[in-house]
């Protein structure tokens, strides 16, 4: 039993992470429908960025608690990361808005090697140790046991989630968003500026895939330049899972994701007889995703969509 | 009234002379690159020939069928491992490449169906997204069946695979012909050579068949299609497993050809390479399929040799490692040519009309 708690609790850590970032993913898809293949990457900038102000910090000896030199450097991290996502939607997306369908998912993965690359460049190709100023406090519940700053990830993305839900739903930003998603054209006749809703759409996402991108760094306590593409895998697995386009089924997805992932590695070796063990835990992903594509193909929470061929 | 109705046009001279000039260019094209470059550009041809093929398998999907197919690559490692497994010390079989090669073909078309029929009902991204994740759990399958039952080696891979041969007359070895003396990779490239033009005649005999035609349908319109009479169900699958034929056949060659393959030949980057080539070289379009595998191909490997030696002569070190600058440029330029010709290098007429549709705003 402690272990089965063990295994939902490690699942909710990871899920609040990938919901952080599907929501990233839904919000442009929804808008755009385009798969912003890129998104891992910013995600892996984002912790990137921290890492690097953090150990600079670090390095010129200013001692500031822990909690302070984090939040200098996911606030370097956030703009820059904005920064990023203003400028892939502006060079890779935007020309191709009456292209057909393959030519965006083309650039987006030519956009993610890019980045890729170019993070080699900076940070070179090995892993990078999250500095030593992390606190391992450990919180018991029910005989299981998780650290406090799991607990604290789990807590700022539900805030970070509710603040994205609430700017959605009640703002005349928010208004304009679901209008665009729904008919550009439209929209755009009702006086919405699509560009610059689609902008800012990019923006948030990448926005909130910094702060995932810093808790990714925190949770593992390392970054690397390939980071970003599995995570940007399954946080996107996540959203088609909850409903692509559907904020609250992103955030449904990447939690229910994250349990199932976690309880699959956790159990896979005694349900096989010891034939697959923990290290299969990256197909439940696929797994999921492709048992979802077949009897569920609009999601948990999706609405049924026409085509979109 | 008469009707003169040609079935077949009149043997067109000038066809006959570029197909014969053409055939002379490619029989003695080893000789050229090997003497003017060294071997290692003709083991660069072979490779070429093998992603033609893996590319026009790809194409069968994707640019005639209208199916986005991100996965494509676990075909070429179904059909590697399978040569390998039955043709090397691995378990000690070691089966003669005219079973293994059908076989690992066979197996890898049974894998499009298994990866076909679900997807079914799927279409765009959402396939797209599916098939990556096929791609995934096969590699990932590959990496860690080594344990408990030791079936792929994981990690460490299979090695020491037999090389194609018949009787004893091993394409491995350096064989003599009218005095000239062939290297083991020049026997590779016309053996390859010859399945590569078998597999460009099916596609080709594909494309201008009735399924061919069906496939354009159904990527046209699909409902319409249905409506038409063609069966949705039976030509997707057919897609599938026909590209999948062609991936399982250039991963045992592949296998022969390089004697030792692990799971980290068969990643995502892989499949985006080979999708690479196929929409940059001109979807659908076989010619202009051909040309994007080859170019994919060869200019990495010439940019390899150029990145270092140019760095060298303008900083005076190197200021980007090759394999980093070679990639970026690899990313650049699939974002530049979609940004500026989307529809690929060399495209088919009716492709570029779509494109040229889209451009104004259809």
């Amino acid at each position: 039993m402690d272990i089965f708690l063990q295994q939902i609790l490690n699942g909710l850590v990871l899920g609040s992470i990938y919901a952080l970032i599907a929501l990233g993913y839904t919000m442009v898809y929804g808008i755009m429908g385009l798969i912003n293949f890129a998104h891992g990457e910013v995600v892996m900038v984002g912790g990137m960025v921290t890492v690097t102000v953090v150990s600079a910090l670090l390095g010129m000896g200013i001692n500031l608690p822990a909690l302070a030199l984090i939040l200098i450097g996911v606030m370097v991290a956030i703009p820059a990361c904005m920064l990023l996502g203003f400028t892939i939607e502006r060079v890779a997306y935007r020309p191709l808005r009456n292209a057909p369908r393959l030519a965006p998912l083309i650039t987006a993965i030519g956009v993610s090697i890019v980045l890729q690359q170019l993070a080699i460049l900076v940070w070179g190709r090995n892993y990078i140790p999250f500095p030593p100023i992390l606190d391992h406090d450990v919180v018991e519940i029910f005989g299981a046991s998780i650290t406090k700053l799991q607990v604290s990830i789990v807590v700022l993305c539900f805030v970070i989630m509710t603040a994205l839900l609430v700017v959605v739903e009640k703002t005349k930003l928010g208004r304009a968003m679901r209008a665009t998603s729904q008919n550009p054209a439209v929209a755009g006749l009702m006086g919405v500026n699509v560009n610059t809703i689609i902008s800012t759409t990019f923006v948030i996402g990448s926005a909130l895939g910094a702060i995932a991108g810093l808790m990714v760094a925190t949770n593992y306590e390392q970054v690397h330049y390939y980071m970003g593409f599995m995570i940007g895998l399954k946080a996107f697995t996540a959203a088609v899972l909850g409903g692509i386009g559907n904020l609250g089924g992103a955030v449904a997805g990447g939690i229910l994701l994250g349990i199932i992932e976690s309880l699959g590695a956790g159990y896979i070796g005694d349900l096989t007889g010891g034939f697959l063990g923990s290290h299969y835990q990256d197909i439940f992903a696929f797994m999921v995703l492709i048992a979802v594509l077949i009897f569920r193909p609009s999601g948990l929470m999706g609405e049924k969509m026409a085509d979109r061929a | 009234m008469t009707v003169s109705v040609t079935t077949t046009p009149p043997a067109n001279g000038k066809k006959v002379l570029g197909f014969l000039a053409s055939a002379i260019i490619l029989a003695i094209l080893p000789f050229v690159v090997g003497n003017a470059f060294g071997n290692s550009w003709v083991r660069t041809l072979d490779f070429a020939l093998l992603y033609v093929m893996l590319a026009l398998g790809l194409n069968i999907v994707v640019g005639f069928a209208g199916l986005l197919d991100l996965g494509f690559i676990a075909f070429y490692a179904v059909g590697a491992y399978t040569f390998a497994l039955l043709g090397s010390p691995h378990f000690g079989i070691h089966l003669p490449f005219y079973i293994t090669l059908p076989l690992g073909a066979l197996i890898a078309a049974c894998f499009g169906l298994l990866l076909g029929t679900p997807v079914l009902k799927l279409k765009g991204d959402y396939l797209a997204i599916v098939t990556l994740g096929f791609g995934e759990i096969i590699r990932i399958f590959l990496n860690n069946l080594n344990a408990p039952y030791n079936l792929t080696n994981g990690p460490q891979g299979v090695n020491l695979i037999d090389p194609v041969s018949v009787g004893g007359f091993s394409l491995g070895k350096t064989h003599e012909f009218f005095g000239i003396s062939f290297n083991s990779v020049y026997m590779y490239y016309y053996f390859f050579l010859a399945l590569t033009v078998l597999v460009v005649i099916m596609a080709w005999r594909l494309q201008h068949s009735r399924i061919g035609r069906a496939w354009v349908a159904m990527r046209e319109d699909d409902i319409a299609a249905a409506a038409m009479g063609i069966n949705i169900r039976n030509i997707k699958l057919l897609a599938f497993a026909l590209g999948a034929l062609s991936g399982g056949v250039a991963g045992g060659l592949f296998a022969s050809f390089q004697g030792f393959i692990s799971p980290e030949s068969f990643g995502l980057l892989e499949s985006i390479m080979i999708l690479a080539m196929v929409v940059l070289g001109g979807m659908g379009h076989i010619p202009g399929v051909i040309l994007g595998a080859v170019v994919l191909t060869i200019a990495p490997e010439i940019l390899r040799d150029v990145i270092g030696p140019l760095q060298m002569a303008t900083f005076g070190k190197m200021i980007v490692d090759p394999e980093n600058a070679r990639m970026l440029l690899f990313g650049l330029a699939l974002v530049v040519m979609m940004l500026v010709r989307p529809e690929g290098m060399w495209p088919s007429k009716r492709r570029k009309a779509e494109f040229d549709d889209a451009k104004k705003g259809h």
